[in-house]
């Protein structure tokens, strides 16, 4: 047993050296952290864009006040986050920020007889209803927004993240926007203090708390309640039409949303105009160094980006995502050629 | 006459009673068991394939493996059980040893179990800020450091509790031959508590096989394959938190096999490290 | 390599260098393993003064209203952490009610009972449970054990204590099947194979001979493990327990998924609440503000000082028990 356990060390001691020996002929990759909403688009971005090019690009998936604080610290080189960093936070840490991609929430319900597509709702009685004002099916407000559906008594079940999340700041910026109740008792972040409901981890976790609990309402983004053919609601938009979750919809949001007239690019779309808007719509933003020291890292970064913009749209579809419109590209590209500087030159080359 | 009848007609049915408590408590646990593998197993074993030890984390809609998962996790848990063990039972060693009765042993045993329950995720953020701040970048060694700080408090508990468990007949029987101290402890003490002590290397492997919190900020994860342990490499757990909670079906799939694969190999790791130290035992 | 052959040389040779030489190895073993010890110190010292100096803005904000307070309110940024060690203590408490019980009862039938060829299968199954990813719990709880609950157990139980005052608070509410008592039976099966483990270890260090002589005078299995077996490894039980419940106070990933993350303090064990470890959890990664971020790190601070509480009182018990038994 002893030389066993001897010649076991020895071989650890061996595997370990050959680590390290291995290491010094590896490239250093890209990396960048943020966002969980964007990981599963710019992991399929990368994976090609290697294959394509033969630059790796690591992003991973540690939430988007993890991505700040990491770009902040410079530990990565670019960060993503699902809630804009004000004008004043950028400025203070030298950061440029663009959004990246888009996509939409929808919320989910579980009720008996009512099926996918077939439950009306607005922003108001979502609030109403996440307020725990609204606490049956068959409330009149409910009822007056879905005429012709036979809605059951059943008690609502209020379901919200419990974690941290993009999807939740979107959802409450949404209710803030139409609802002033909500607006003062509990308002607008990653978390929020839920006046009501259940707690679920992840939009994999709300999808599933949902779909066991009768009478269950919960909001995912669109990706989730597709793959797990859940049954949704329709919204009633600003322009007073009802809407079904689409990429239509959701791209209908992103291009009528003002880029051209926010600064840094902040603007949240939710509660957007237009016919065809679907009113929960949320973006993911990226966060760059402004006169970064390892410009070449940089520079690579943004033709990635330039990459995934124009080459990444078909990606981005298939994964449920919307890609950012071309005019909203070039006011994107202008300000990177504007703002992101090495020793006075942008570090922007292309087109 | 009767009342000793009695007596001993109460005693065995007591006997009766908690002897079956205790069946009962081994038939839950194997319950439990059954019913945690059994979901795993259903899940995990339909995504077992050749390719999962062959091809890199794909990105989502793609088939692919878990191979940079799987050696990421290697590699950072023996680091972390070289770096770990070696401290914690030498800890161990002199809170029963050199300094049972000593002020240091209490304060350490102390501090120690307040360790134990430490969260992992703020042990990750004490990794972050010694080691990958400064360096600037995360590394797979600020993983592997994270992880060692897991290991040594179960360590030290466990290699403490054996060790004042050896009978001191034994080292007096020792040293009454002339051997000095530390050859008791290493020839005498060491073999009569070894099973006990590679439970508790056991326990901590156990532990930090399926430590996601730790690693998240500071090894990070990588898509790609990487050696460099001066650079973020994935790692299972990593990557099984962040594919079970995606919207996509063979992230999913990879997410249950690749949690099979961590508990297999702990099962794997019990029954040759027993086989080792139960030879002994069953003699 | 015996302790004796070491020892030969020692009478050929030069015996005063070779009792130098043994008298310095000796120094330096010692030396190393005090200096591991210390090492352990360092290292929580390390810790505690980062998660101080990570917690000082909230604690200089809040003061110690942030320990009375059940409020957590990202948006206007009021923290309170009332609610998140409220839980903690109650889940881990009801965990290691569950465990500790269990745990001896296999250790018992394991070491007594089991026909010899099972005792090994059957002990590293159970330690096999420790080897079960945490987020594979928490997947598992979520997806099949709180279903189970909220459709079957969970009803049953509100209907059967419904009109008994007191017990109807405790089990009152919505079944939603995730919450402290899943959260409770989760971390149980997860400290199970900690207690148990070391329990049957130290059971097994027993000398024979104390075990035989109670036999012998006649007493039961029972009798000889509850007055001879049990006294005589109580430490070492107390450290599988502690073992366990360190495991149990600072589990994140599995309770995360169960708890339901509600900073609220219910009577209700259906009710969904919160601990100090999921709530770091859950939030630090998405926290961007630096008073939330502090005061999720003060959260971290405040479990340690929960720990020690707990470890001191704990302590404090067998030093009582070690007393009244004249040990």
């Amino acid at each position: 047993m002893r030389h066993f356990i001897r010649s076991a060390a020895v071989a650890i001691a061996m595997a370990t050296a050959s680590t390290f020996t291995l290491s010094a002929a590896m490239a250093a990759d890209l990396s960048g952290a943020g966002s969980t909403f964007i990981y599963p688009v710019f992991a399929k971005w990368a994976d090609t864009y290697k294959k394509d090019t033969g630059i790796g690009l690591n992003y991973q998936s540690i939430g988007s006040g993890g991505g700040i604080k990491q770009v902040i610290a410079k530990t990565v080189t670019f960060g993503a986050t699902d809630k804009p960093m004000s004008d004043a936070d950028l400025e203070k840490n030298g950061l440029v920020q663009f959004p990246m991609v888009m996509g939409g929430i929808v919320p989910i319900v579980n009720l008996s007889g009512v099926k996918p597509g077939e439950l009306i709702l607005d922003g108001k009685t979502l609030a109403q209803i996440y307020l725990g004002a609204i606490t049956t099916w068959d409330d009149a407000a409910i009822k007056a927004l879905n005429p012709t559906l036979t809605l059951p008594s059943t008690a609502i079940a209020v379901v919200h993240r419990s974690d941290g999340s993009g999807t939740t700041f979107n959802f409450t910026n949404y209710l803030v926007k139409l609802s002033p109740d909500w607006k003062d008792k509990v308002g607008s972040d990653t978390a929020v203090e839920w006046p009501t409901g259940v707690g679920a981890k992840g939009s994999e976790g709300v999808a599933n708390t949902v779909k066991q609990t009768d009478g269950g309402i919960g909001y995912v983004e669109y990706a989730y309640a597709k793959q797990n053919n859940l049954s949704y609601s329709k919204m009633l938009n600003a322009a007073g039409k009802v809407v079904e979750p689409s990429l239509e919809s959701f791209g209908a949001a992103a291009s009528n949303a003002d880029f051209k007239g926010a600064k840094n690019f902040n603007v949240i779309i939710t509660n957007e105009p237009g016919d065809a808007t679907w009113p929960i719509a949320a973006s993911t933003w990226v966060l760059i160094h402004k006169a970064p020291d390892d410009a070449a890292a940089t520079g690579e970064a943004l033709k990635f980006f330039a990459w995934a913009y124009k080459d990444g749209k078909e990606t981005a579809k298939a994964l449920d995502y919307v890609s950012i419109p071309d005019s909203v590209v070039d006011l994107i590209k202008a300000s990177w050629k504007a703002d992101i500087k090495a020793d006075g030159k942008p570090v922007f080359a292309g087109e | 006459m009767s009342t000793a009848a009695s007596l001993h007609q109460s005693r065995k049915r007591r006997n009766g009673v908690m002897m079956t408590l205790c069946v009962a408590a081994a038939g839950i646990g194997l319950v439990w068991l059954a019913l945690i593998l059994g979901a795993l197993l259903y899940k995990g074993l339909s995504g077992v394939s050749l390719s999962v030890f062959t091809e890199m984390t794909p990105p989502p809609g793609d088939a692919g493996g878990l191979l940079n998962a799987i050696y990421g996790s290697i590699v950072m848990t023996i680091i972390g059980i070289i770096v770990g063990t070696p401290i914690g039972v030498l800890a161990g060693t002199y809170m029963a040893e050199y300094g049972r009765f000593s002020k240091l042993t209490t304060v350490v045993r102390f501090i120690n179990d307040i360790l134990l329950s430490a969260p992992s995720i703020i042990i990750g953020l004490f990794v972050y800020e010694l080691m990958v701040r400064p360096m600037g970048h995360f590394s797979a060694i600020a993983g592997a450091v994270a992880l060692a700080i897991l290991v040594i408090p179960v360590v030290v508990r466990t290699t403490e509790d054996m060790l004042n468990l050896v009978p001191n007949a034994l080292r007096e029987a020792g040293t009454a031959i002339g051997a000095p101290r530390w050859v008791v402890i290493r020839s005498v003490a060491y073999r009569a508590a070894l099973s006990g002590i590679v439970t508790g290397i056991l326990l901590a492997i156990a532990r930090i096989s399926g430590e996601t919190a730790p690693l998240l900020f500071t090894a990070l994860n990588n898509q790609f394959w990487s050696s460099n342990l001066n650079a973020p490499m994935a790692s299972l757990p990593v990557t099984i938190f962040q594919f079970a909670l995606s919207p996509y079906e063979e992230w999913q799939q990879l997410a249950w096999t690749g949690a099979l694969i961590i508990t297999l190999t702990v099962l794997a790791l019990s029954i040759f490290a027993r086989s080792l130290t139960g030879r002994r035992e069953d003699k | 390599m015996s302790a004796v052959q070491e020892a030969l040389p020692a009478v050929r040779g030069s015996r005063d260098a070779t009792v130098r030489r043994f008298a310095l190895t000796d120094a330096i073993f010692h030396a190393v393993t005090r200096a591991a010890a210390i090492l352990v110190l360092v290292l929580l010292g390390g810790v505690a003064i980062s998660l101080f100096a990570g917690s000082w803005q909230a604690l200089s904000t809040f003061g110690f209203s942030f320990v009375t307070s059940e409020s957590w309110n990202p948006v206007t940024e009021k923290f309170g952490a009332l609610a998140p060690i409220y839980g903690t203590i109650i889940t881990s408490a009801i965990a290691i009610l569950i465990a500790v019980p269990l745990g001896i009862g296999i250790a018992i039938f394991l070491t007594e009972l089991c026909p010899r060829p099972l005792r090994r299968p059957i002990g590293m199954a159970v330690e096999l449970l420790a080897g079960i990813p945490s987020i594979i719990y928490g997947i598992w709880g979520l997806f099949v054990l709180a279903p189970f609950l909220q459709t079957t157990v969970q009803p049953f139980i509100i209907s059967v204590f419904h009109g008994i005052p007191g017990l109807n608070s405790l089990f009152a509410g919505p079944p939603y099947g995730i919450g402290l008592l899943t959260s409770a039976m989760i971390l149980a099966i997860m400290v199970l194979p900690f207690i148990t483990s070391i329990t049957k270890d130290v059971f097994d260090t027993v000398p024979p001979v104390l075990k035989e002589s109670a036999y012998g005078i006649g007493c039961t299995t029972w009798e000889v493990t509850r007055r001879v077996v049990i006294p005589y490894t109580r430490i070492g039980i107390m450290g599988g327990v502690m073992l366990g419940l360190g495991r149990a106070l600072g589990e994140t990933m599995a309770v995360t998924f169960v708890i339901g993350n509600a900073h609220r303090i219910s009577t209700s064990l259906f009710a969904p609440a919160t601990t100090i470890s999921a709530t770091i959890a859950n939030e630090f990664t998405e926290a961007v503000g630096d008073l939330y971020t502090s005061s999720l790190v003060a959260l971290g601070l405040i479990l340690f000082v929960i720990t020690f509480l707990i470890l001191a009182i704990a302590r404090y018990m067998l030093m009582r028990i070690d007393a009244r038994t004249g040990a």
